[in-house]
């Protein structure tokens, strides 16, 4: 694999991406003229059409790259870190600890604000994260790929079980949550964008300050002691990134499945086994996912609109089929 | 010579006193060893006697109970895990291969405690992987993937990896294991030549007569301490064998190379005896 091949990958990535932000913006349930949707946004007017753009369209698109490229890395960190590429942020109750977390606060406190939901999600998404790797470490302080699966699995039925309990007995307060649960990236105004924004952030650098550290553990843990990881140091530190990654893009728009299992993969046979070119592919082609979703969402049965959660899960289970059928799963 | 009359300043790979241990139950109990510089020096005793976890200890891979561990003549806790790497490479029994990773994507792997935030890849870089993929002989595989090479290939590459840190020190935990013999055979000679390059190279081995036949150095363990170290041909005796390994044995000279072979006794020829 040479550097050629990988950086050709990460030029179609970026355009794929830019190419489906455009189809975002371009595209939806009130069909205006391509050239006056970019008129509107080089020339802001005082028109209902404008406002489509530049109030609805634009800040979904910008979510939708923010979430995209947080739930993909996050993916690929926990991916690395457990060895396991069947890994995913929803699988290991990430999610599931998130969801469970702002049903708590929405059903105690009343508040349906995203900006008061958000530090809940983070808490919850956390303590999840937390919760999985204890259960699955075990007394010997080794947390075997296998384990942390089965760890994840558990915890997430278990927190998604009391989710749906909460939903199921307050069922006129949870609309709000119900429509969050479904992963919508409606109605999501910048303000939104913006409080996520810094928490994303913050885990994409982590993501990349740690690529050569999970590289050289990916060969083992007595491996990559010999090679100078500080391995508690690093398992630490991918798991704030993760949870800083998956609480904020959970908190934003709800649980989306299958970028964060989907897009590493996808990432790992173009460029190889490698952090440091798999994490910045995941973070182009986690947005494109994203918005292919959204912007399919939009016409599949257009006016009405399918979330952009749904569309990943039907497009990513028959693809998780796939992956499972086609490829021996041998560990990362 | 045992290791206390040794003067400790000589070897570059020292411990004193070491006990290392999982929870309450020792495994090391309060040993000393030296690696004598410029070896290629072979640990060998019965399985569960402590050898793989005498190896991690002294890379630092194991956290030691008390005792300690001379790198250069300074206690491993001294240096950081990556000063550490710089100057001493281990191997693991069993590293584990990621999927669809190519062989010089792994060696490459082995830079790591050369690099930094503000050092990233660099020609220094592409130089060591280069040597190291020569060093073991394997150069023409380097745009294969790891899976589909032959155990004694993979071995091979994997010793290219640690051979890419550039270490003075490399130390090898069962690098034969699950090898056919011309495969161990392959495996020991490049560990021979790496000493002969100048490496000082430890390596626990299970086959005993290879064992004698390659080392310089040999140190023989039994239930967490040291029985014997020294040159084979002055340590092995029959007597040393049976106590150690619990096998009536009668050692010859290997014809090859008039180093101590072991043959164990028939069992038939020792009931009649007895």
């Amino acid at each position: 694999m040479t550097t050629a091949v990988r950086v050709a990958w990460l030029a179609a990535a970026l355009s794929l991406t830019l190419l489906l932000c455009a189809l975002s913006i371009s595209i939806g349930s009130r069909s205006i003229a391509v050239l006056d949707v970019w008129g509107f946004l080089l020339r802001p007017e005082e028109t209902a059409e404008a406002a489509v753009v530049t109030q609805l369209r634009v800040p979904r698109t910008l979510i939708a790259v923010v979430v995209g490229a947080a739930l993909a890395v996050a993916g690929s960190l926990m991916q690395s870190l457990t060895r396991n590429p069947l890994a995913d942020p929803g699988i290991l109750g990430i999610n599931a600890g998130a969801s469970l977390a702002v049903v708590i606060a929405v059903a105690v406190t009343g508040i349906a604000s995203i900006m008061f939901y958000m530090w809940f999600a983070f808490l919850g998404a956390a303590a999840a994260a937390v919760g999985v790797y204890l259960l699955g470490s075990g007394r010997r302080r080794t947390a075997t790929p296998a384990r942390l699966a089965l760890a994840g699995v558990a915890i997430t039925a278990a927190l998604t079980a009391l989710v749906q309990t909460i939903i199921l007995t307050n069922q006129e307060a949870f609309n709000e949550f119900r429509f969050w649960t479904a992963g919508s990236l409606e109605g999501r105004g910048l303000e939104i964008t913006g409080a996520a924004a810094p928490f994303v952030a913050a885990g994409l650098l982590l993501a990349l300050l740690l690529a050569p550290a999970l590289n050289a553990l990916a060969l083992g843990e007595q491996t990559g002691a010999a090679l100078g990881v500080r391995v508690r140091r690093t398992r630490a530190l991918t798991f704030l990134a993760v949870t800083l990654l998956c609480g904020a893009g959970t908190a934003a728009v709800g649980p989306i499945a299958f970028v964060g299992l989907g897009v590493p993969f996808l990432a790992r046979a173009a460029v190889g086994p490698d952090q440091r070119w798999s994490v910045p592919l995941c973070l182009l082609l986690g947005p494109a996912m994203l918005l292919a979703a959204d912007v399919a969402g939009r016409v599949v049965i257009a006016p009405q609109e399918v979330q952009a959660g749904i569309i990943t899960a039907l497009v990513g289970a028959p693809l998780f089929i796939t992956i499972v059928r086609r490829r021996r799963i041998e560990a990362l | 010579m045992t290791a206390a009359e040794m003067p400790t300043h000589q070897a570059r790979l020292a411990a004193r006193r070491l006990s290392v241990g999982y929870d309450s139950r020792k495994v090391l109990d309060g040993i000393a060893v030296e690696i004598p510089n410029n070896t290629f020096s072979v640990i060998v005793g019965p399985n569960a006697c402590g050898k793989s976890t005498l190896v991690k200890a002294l890379a630092r891979v194991l956290r030691i109970q008390s005792g300690e561990v001379l790198l250069d003549g300074s206690p491993l806790s001294q240096y950081t895990p990556k000063e550490v790497a710089r100057r001493l490479g281990m191997l693991p029994q069993a590293p584990h291969v990621p999927d669809g990773i190519l062989v010089e994507d792994l060696v490459a792997r082995g830079r790591y405690p050369h690099q930094g935030l503000f050092r990233q890849w660099s020609q220094e870089d592409a130089d060591a992987v280069d040597t190291a993929l020569r060093r073991a002989r394997v150069e023409q595989l380097r745009d294969r993937l790891l899976t589909e090479l032959s155990g004694g290939q993979r071995q091979r590459v994997w010793i290219a990896m640690a051979l890419a840190q550039m270490t003075p020190l490399l130390l090898l935990d069962e690098p034969t294991t699950f090898l056919d013999i011309s495969h161990q055979v392959e495996v020991l000679n490049l560990c021979r030549r790496l000493q002969r390059e100048g490496t000082t190279v430890v390596a626990v081995l299970h086959d005993l007569n290879l064992a004698f036949r390659y080392a310089d150095h040999v140190i023989v363990m039994r239930s967490g301490g040291i029985v014997a170290q020294g040159p084979p041909r002055e340590v092995i005796s029959a007597e040393l064998i049976e106590k150690v390994f619990d096998l009536s044995c009668r050692i010859i000279e290997d014809p090859e190379t008039g180093t101590p072979l072991v043959i164990p006794q028939n069992p038939d020829t020792a009931a009649k005896g007895s």
